[in-house]
């Protein structure tokens, strides 16, 4: 077993461990610390389920951000979707056999790498040319930029310029997975892209690429318009209640 | 008029070239420890004043989800920066709502996060020092707490919960803002913001059932204290002499009168008004909250109103019941509280009041959505009430009704540039300022139909606009308050 192979295994072991955990912990953080008011921005819905849709469209759709910048929706919108498309087209690297259905995106995916370049240069070059923008930019606003075009342009120029053998690239990445190592093929261009990667899962969880998980836990977003009907109280708000009362019994 | 620039009032409200620090020397007065100490707050700067705001915020990052969700999580997007009427108006790029946020975000992640402390340059964290304090103290009062960018964030990233923590922070090391503290103070001491004590109240209250008597011949009472009543009334205390607050309350009193609903207000509980929430103290805002529970257990009312105020309403709307709750004594075929517009629209719907629009036929109004009440509210059963209600109200009770812009209403509405406790002469030029993209969207409906006042909702927002309107070519008369219309056209019967 060469040392590249050995050295990459401990590498996406320790990236994946980091992210699950880091990750991980946040959300733990988030569901464990308490919304002690009712702060729906309103208009909001009335129901779980009308939470469930205004998060939906959130999520599918960016709505507010559409209703906010047509440039900035555009430009992000396109690059997430096409990031969730070739991630999903990565999916054959992981399984075998591979589903029906990734198999089915597989020409999907190849296109929508480049509209994940596009995105990212447009989302960039606000952070350019947009002089507010421009502002509240700081050195890893634009570094974060920088990696993912990077992942994205060395994982592009595999597929058109520096060929792997993607073969070995599967049986890695599976030995990866069942814990039987496979040999990692060593292509300069992929020791990159996987280089790239594995620091992208490193960083997440102590990132602004939190907002992935941290929009679910908006109260501004996530709560339902109820105060009036349903009391809301949460434990140490009862708590400094309960104080009170007991301080105001034994004077 | 003014020792500053008045901002110019454009056909478009279009995104100005940002510039640094352009209102960096904005600031209200610091409070002093007579106004600190009855809060609970240190009368002066303490020495350790850095450890206790580190500590403090920690504190808050385990009690808020919001402060902790919101510190990590925004991307830096840009979305807000065009969002903020401060920004707007005074072109300062510290005002744009992600920059404001950052102000306690870098220090944020000096302390407590991996990256801030370990590579501070890369992500833009910073030490807590004297300068960064000041401009706390500078921006976290150059925001009035509105939600409009909150809207627009792809998060829903609240600026106000930010700036209520940052107010909080600087409570507790003794740099707090003199004018919500003595007001709340106030509160707490004798029962309203102007400190207005029980016989001065009955006396006002008194003055104004004459001046309804000898314009309309009806007794109409504004009672005080009066047990037994079927609805407590709690309004802004600005209602019992401030123009055009006090044209509002008239309007109130009518309702009720011909409506036959009897209503007190309470000497004790006489303000609707809660500082507490602007400067984010659950306790102080609890201390406030739990005076109106009071109040309607002495009095043994049925129903709780709220008059007129936009943040009174967000805070009994939706914080009152978690405050001062349960409210298992009173009346349940009623919401609690209920907003004096939900009670004036239900009359209306079922045909109880006597209205001639035609009594209004002098004005032509638009309305202006107030921010805590477009934003943090709600009015009647079904979402948006809050901007249906108080226009079907107006409708109802003026033939010439017009709304401004779409996107300067509704929930996209701007704020009048005086909420959030800045509503205080040492703050004036960020008031006038502030105001630009309301008086935009006002020049628009007054030049393209001819309105001549704008009619709101709020104590906060009349005040306001009394004394910016001016500054911008408007006479300081053209703000009323909505139950103003309404009690001008309510017609009564000449009493037997
Ligand atoms: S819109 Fe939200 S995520 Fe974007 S910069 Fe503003 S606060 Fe951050
Ligand atoms: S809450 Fe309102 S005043 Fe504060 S930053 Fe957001 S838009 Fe500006």
């Amino acid at each position: 077993m060469s040392v590249l192979t050995v050295v990459f295994a401990l590498i996406f072991y320790l990236a994946t461990a980091i992210l699950v955990a880091g990750v991980g912990y946040r959300i733990w953080l988030y569901a464990r610390t308490p919304a002690p008011l009712k702060i729906p921005v309103t208009p909001a819905p009335l129901t779980p389920a009308g939470v469930a849709l205004r998060l939906g469209k959130e999520v599918v759709l960016f709505a507010s951000l559409f209703r906010s910048n047509k440039w900035t929706w555009l430009f992000g919108w396109v690059f997430h979707f096409a990031l969730l498309l070739v991630l999903l087209r990565h999916l054959r690297y992981f399984q075998e056999p591979v589903w029906g259905w990734v198999a089915l995106i597989q020409p999907f995916g190849k296109y929508a790498a480049f509209a994940m370049v596009a995105g990212l240069a447009g989302l960039w070059a606000r952070r350019f040319l947009v002089d507010r923008v421009r502002y509240i930019s700081a050195p890893s606003d634009h570094l974060m930029l920088a990696l993912l075009l990077a992942i994205a342009l060395s994982g592009l120029s595999m597929k058109y310029f520096f060929h792997t053998d993607i073969v070995a690239l599967k049986a890695f990445f599976l030995g990866l997975m069942r814990f039987d190592l496979q040999p990692l093929p060593a292509d300069p261009m992929l020791i990159v892209h996987l280089s790239l990667v594995a620091l992208l899962m490193v960083i997440f969880p102590f990132s602004k690429l939190l907002h992935a998980p941290g929009l679910f836990f908006a109260p501004t977003r996530n709560q339902i318009d109820n105060p009036r009907e349903k009391r809301h109280l949460v434990p140490w708000a009862a708590q400094l209640e309960a104080g009170e009362r007991s301080a105001s019994t034994t004077s | 008029m003014a020792d500053f620039e008045v901002p110019e009032l454009k056909e478009e409200i279009a995104p100005p070239p940002v510039r640094e620090g352009v209102t960096g020397h904005l600031k209200p007065f610091v409070a002093d420890a007579k106004f600190q100490e009855p809060l609970g707050y240190p009368g002066e700067l303490v020495d350790n004043w850095q450890e206790v705001a580190i500590a403090k915020m920690g504190e808050l990052l385990g009690k808020y989800r919001s402060l902790r969700v919101f510190l990590d999580i925004c991307v830096k997007c840009g979305a807000c920066t065009d969002k903020c009427h401060y920004f707007l108006g005074t072109t300062d790029g510290n005002n744009m709502p992600v920059a404001r946020q950052d102000l306690l975000r870098r220090v944020y992640r000096r302390y407590f996060t991996f990256a801030g402390k370990y590579f501070p340059k890369l992500v833009g964290a910073v030490d807590l020092t004297e300068e960064v304090l000041d401009q706390w103290y500078s921006y976290y009062h150059q925001c009035s707490q509105c939600r409009r960018c909150s809207v627009f964030c792809p998060y829903g990233i609240d600026t106000a919960e930010i700036s209520m923590a940052a107010r909080e922070i600087m409570d507790s090391v003794g740099k707090g803002q003199k004018y919500c503290n003595e007001i709340i103070g106030k509160v707490i001491k004798i029962g309203n913001n102007l400190g207005l004590p029980q016989p001065a109240l009955a006396d006002t209250l008194e003055g104004l059932e004459e001046e309804v008597k000898m314009d309309t011949g009806r007794d109409v009472r504004f009672p005080l204290d009066e047990k037994g009543a079927e609805v407590l009334l709690v309004t802004p205390s600005a209602d019992f002499f401030a123009e055009p607050h006090v044209d509002g309350l008239i309007g109130y009193a009518k309702v009720f009168h011909q409506a036959g609903i009897s209503w007190t207000l309470s000497s004790y509980a006489s303000e609707a008004a809660n500082f507490g929430m602007f400067i984010g103290s659950y306790e102080n805002m609890r201390k406030l909250a739990l005076r109106i529970r009071e109040a309607a257990l002495e009095l043994g009312v049925k129903r709780i109103v709220f008059g007129e105020c936009g943040h009174a309403w967000r805070v009994a709307y939706a914080f009152l019941n978690t405050l001062a709750g349960p409210f298992d004594f009173l009346d349940p075929k009623y919401p609690v509280p209920q907003h004096i517009c939900e009670v004036t629209y239900d009359l209306i719907k079922r045909g109880a009041l006597k209205l001639d629009p035609s009594a209004n036929d002098h004005r032509r109004v638009t309305f202006h959505d107030s921010c805590n009440v477009a934003r943090a509210t709600r009015m009647g059963d079904f979402p948006g009430g809050q901007f249906v209600i108080p226009r079907e109200i107006l409708k109802s009770v003026c033939n010439h009704f017009y709304d401004m812009p779409a996107d300067t209403i509704y929930d996209a509405t701007f704020c009048c540039g005086g909420g959030g406790g800045l509503l205080t002469d040492d703050l004036i030029e960020l008031r006038v300022k502030g105001a630009l993209p309301r008086m935009e969207a006002l020049k628009h409906v007054v030049e393209e139909y001819g309105v001549t006042h704008l009619v709101a909702i709020c104590a906060i927002c009349k005040s306001q606009f009394s004394k910016v309107l001016p500054y911008y070519g408007f006479e300081m008369d053209q703000i009323l308050s909505l139950h103003q219309l309404v009690g001008d056209a309510l017609v009564f019967e000449a009493q037997a």
